[in-house]
């Protein structure tokens, strides 16, 4: 994606508006507004409890926002079940890393491919010529997704049983699975070396620019962020701080006042 | 790819494994050598291999834990039994135990699917509760029912036999806590060893479809399985009527095994419950050839070991607490693993020195 | 007009022993996260120990209702430690099975301890009756005390749990198990000491509920155990007051249905009730949505 075209208005794919939620009183995000244009790599940064994760709650429909409407691709998801979000085009990975554990690694890709790839349970059960073809077409998908993260070569050890890094590359594997229009990645790079995290950055871009999707993530290592978001939100106790290009939010006054304290 | 052909290894071995216990059993009935007992467990091994592997269904492969699952095997062995003295008692037998089994799969499917709807969006605790008090509503009522049929039609009451006021020619079907009577009794140890056949493909099947990989996936972890778009309540659902469907199965098996079917707490209670989940943890929760293989053993062994009877259900007690503080407890799983890994690295460490 | 006040107060009665049980379902619920089935088994080994003590040794009642509560007590704490402590990190399932098995052992052990036969307990409560509206409606000592005890339970342990460091100790751990260990709160000691209440109060329920229906066998508690816990699910799983209220109203909706409907049906109506709840307002009465953390 060129960055010309970037800049033209009829390319929103999320537009948040005015989007909040409260527990027991506090405002754990109050008047948030983002707009994301199609192709775009963006962060959501802020210090630790800011709300960034409740965000990613909110636009996955784990939680119901209070006021305010998320209007994807020019659809209105406000309020959906997590299912239905994720069939409009929103996937996302989690920070405390959550995968199908006792499946082998291309399950959880496969499973991930649920919606695309479909065959009754009768043709299951009777093992039909569709039943066939059909997972022959998972296990090729799954396996060309794998071969991104290098995951293939481990397709069929448990998910469990791989190193961290490694869990994560599988998490965002699953999530592009689905196909999605925005991928949501919360914090990627914990817990990575130096190394792993470069590499991560790669891949990264890599899924941006070779899967046809949009991303917005939640980082907190600066040097992933700076290295590869065009867009920052910075976030503090549940409201925007700061919201524009990577570079001008960092060197912004405020922002360096948030994370460093007065 | 590895993984597929691994299952298929997997499947294959569970169904010869059934093939070959059907030979032995067989060869031993016809050479004459088998104890009575023995024949008379054949067919209650094969109810109980298809129950405990429909328990592994919910168990096992959807991570919920039911505990009516006798309620199920009674609902679809009292619909067997209904329509073997009715209009199954004109039929040839084979015809009459085939209709009877999908009938008895149908309504235990309907049952599981009622059950289901209040329960499954719920936690797991929740499910284990109700469906445990579904088995003893089912029991219950069962025990109160009088079921009869004239010209005009089928009667019901929760009175006694009398107040069903048959007409001339009227048939008692089911007589409260006594049951009905006079069932064909044409169970026999190949229809039973068809049936586990039966249930075996559809669960094996099943896990390795599209579907089950689904049901699998929610278990592992119900928030990243909404995340992708898979819906919990359907694949919870589909997990929790098949189960219940060949629970029926069973019974229809069990009736066609009987003269008289009563629903009493020993074949229909709690305790039945307990014993097929017996089966599935013994066996290794989500493993289907260890149930079917735990199912025969602690079917056979209580009978060759009578005077351990008094002491049946408190050895149950105990294989379950133990099976599960061995396979679950952290702990005991940590040490397992560095067991394990010493012993593949003292094997690693031979090879090299033998090298 | 008489007869339904006497089954209503005989039901607040039975209530008010599902309530004392599912006082002891709730706490241990709303700490360790569990559902305790052998909860409703420590009732039994309650009656069986006053039941030894009281009727066979022929010591005074009170020695027996004492014993069966450290008996009971002590048998809580043991089975936490042994079948429950080590399972803490481990899936919920693999916890319920275990606990069923518990169960399962306790009712299979006392079979074997105490004879299949069903032993008359002589209840413990020697108070008279009271004849009320005219001698038309008699209650017996036995329901009186039943209600009386609950309503102390209920006062005490409210007491206990908002004016003492232990109970406010439950209070946090119920609410976040690793901030109340960041605030050095000893984890394992208040499960314990949840466990030895619960215990304690389900032999004070054993002693009841055999007072009033004076017999005694292996498979005693577990019935009233399993409706003691629709009861708890009734009235908010984890929520104090809704175990009371929930109990109370189960023992009133069986005894009515008993005596009005159907004595063989009753209990398939009460676990009708916890389908029902369960469809309309799954957090029960009073209780509180448990969000997960993502």
């Amino acid at each position: 994606m060129s960055g010309a075209d970037k800049n033209t208005s009829g390319n929103i794919l999320l537009d948040v508006e005015k989007l909040g939620i409260s527990f027991g009183g506090l405002k754990a995000v109050d008047n948030f507004n983002l707009k994301i244009e199609k192709g775009e790599l963006y962060g959501l940064i802020g210090p630790n409890g800011a709300g960034k994760t409740t965000i990613f709650n909110l636009l996955t429909g784990v939680y119901k926002p209070d006021t305010g409407r998320i209007i994807l691709d020019g659809a209105d998801i406000t309020g959906k079940p997590t299912i239905e979000i994720n069939k409009a085009g929103i996937a996302r990975t989690f920070q405390n890393i959550r995968l199908f554990s006792n499946l082998p690694v291309i399950d959880n890709v496969k499973a991930a491919l649920h919606n695309h790839y479909r065959y009754g349970l009768i043709h299951g059960i009777f093992r039909t010529p569709l039943y066939y073809r059909t997972e022959k077409a998972m296990d090729e998908k799954a396996m060309e997704i794998l071969k991104v993260f290098e995951l293939d070569g481990v397709a069929d050890y448990k998910a469990s049983q791989l190193p961290y890094g490694r869990q994560r590359k599988l998490e965002i594997a699953r999530a592009i699975a689905t196909e999605p229009k925005l991928l949501l990645l919360d914090e990627p790079a914990a817990g990575m070396n130096p190394q792993e995290t470069h590499e991560l950055m790669e891949t990264i871009k890599f899924v941006r620019d070779n899967f046809d999707t949009t991303i917005l993530l939640i980082e907190h290592d600066m040097k992933l962020v700076s290295g590869i978001c065009e867009k920052l939100t910075v976030l503090n106790f549940g409201r925007v701080l700061k919201q524009g290009e990577t570079y001008d939010v960092l060197h912004d006054a405020e922002v360096i006042k948030a994370y460093l304290g007065d | 790819m590895k993984n597929k052909s691994k299952a298929f290894k997997q499947s294959f071995t569970t169904y010869a494994l059934v093939l070959a216990f059907y030979l032995v059993c067989e060869i031993w009935l016809k050479t004459g050598n088998m104890s009575s007992l023995m024949e008379g467990l054949l067919v209650p091994l094969c109810y109980y291999m298809i129950l405990a592997v429909s328990l592994n269904i919910v168990v096992g492969i959807s991570g919920e834990l039911s505990l009516g699952h006798a309620g199920f095997m009674c609902v679809g062995a009292f619909t067997g039994a209904i329509f073997a003295v009715t209009a199954g008692a004109e039929m040839p037998e084979y015809l009459e135990l085939f209709i009877a089994i999908i009938l008895g799969a149908a309504v235990s499917a309907v049952f599981g699917f009622l059950i289901g709807i209040p329960v499954l969006r719920l936690r797991g605790d929740y499910l284990a509760i109700v469906t445990l008090a579904f088995g003893e509503i089912i029991k219950n009522v069962i025990n109160t029912i009088y079921l009869g049929v004239d010209v005009e039609g089928m009667h019901i009451t929760m009175k006694d036999a009398l107040s069903l006021n048959l007409g001339e020619g009227g048939k008692t079907i089911i007589k409260g806590a006594q049951g009905i009577t006079g069932l064909p009794r044409n169970a026999n140890f190949t229809i039973g060893i068809i049936l586990v056949f039966i249930s075996l493909f559809i669960v094996l099947n099943l896990i390795n479809s599209r579907q089950g990989r689904a049901i699998m996936a929610i278990r592992d972890n119900r928030i990243a399985a909404e995340s992708i778009g898979l819906s919990v309540s359907k694949y919870k659902m589909m997990a929790f009527v098949i189960s219940a469907a060949l629970a029926g199965v069973a019974g229809v098996l069990y009736a066609h095994n009987l003269a008289t079917l009563q629903a009493t707490p020993k074949n229909f209670g709690y305790n039945m419950s307990i014993m097929i989940l017996v089966f599935v943890v013994l066996g290794g929760i989500g493993n289907i050839k260890g149930s079917l293989i735990a199912a025969v053993i602690l079917t056979i062994l209580p009978e060759k070991l009578r005077f351990l009877s008094d002491y049946r259900m408190l050895i149950y007690a105990v294989v379950l607490i133990a099976m599960m503080l061995f396979n679950s407890a952290p702990k005991a799983v940590a040490f397992r693993e560095r067991l394990v890994e010493s012993i593949s690295r003292k094997n690693k460490k031979e090879a090299k020195e033998e090298a | 007009m008489s007869s339904f006040i006497t089954y209503l107060i005989n039901g607040i009665s039975l209530g008010s022993v599902y309530a004392i049980i599912a006082l002891g379902y709730t706490m241990v619920y709303g700490i360790a996260k569990m559902l305790n089935f052998a909860h409703g088994d420590i009732i039994m080994v309650g009656g069986f120990t006053t039941y030894y003590i009281a009727s066979v040794m022929g010591m005074p009642s009170a020695v027996g209702v004492l014993g069966a509560v450290v008996v009971c007590t002590a048998l809580g704490v043991i089975i936490e430690r042994i079948a429950y402590k080590p399972l803490r990190e481990a899936s919920s399932l693999s916890v319920l099975i275990t606990a069923i098995g518990v169960s399962y052992f306790l009712q299979n052990a006392a079979l074997i301890v105490f004879g299949a036969d069903t032993k008359s307990f002589k209840s413990v409560i020697d108070i008279p009756s009271l004849s009320l509206m005219g001698g038309t409606v008699t209650v017996s000592g036995e329901t009186m005390v039943t209600i009386l005890s609950c309503i102390i339970i209920l006062i005490g342990l409210t007491a206990f749990i908002n004016k003492t460091k232990t109970g406010q100790a439950m209070l946090a751990v119920s609410e976040d198990k690793g901030a109340a260990t960041l605030m050095g709160i000893n984890v394992n000691r208040t499960i314990a000491v949840t466990f030895a209440i619960g215990s304690a109060l389900a032999a004070v329920a054993g002693v009841l509920l055999c007072s009033s229906y004076p017999t005694l066998s292996s498979t005693t508690g577990a019935m009233p155990g399993i409706k003691a816990f629709v009861a708890a699910v009734f009235g908010g799983i984890g929520s104090i007051p809704g175990a009371m209220i929930g109990g109370i109203v189960l023992g009133i909706i069986e005894n009515l249905s008993k005596a009005y409907i159907s004595s063989q049906l009753s209990d398939a109506i009460v676990f009708a009730v916890l389908i029902i709840v369960l469809l309309v307002k799954p957090t029960g009465l009073m209780g509180k949505k448990i969000q997960e953390k993502v």
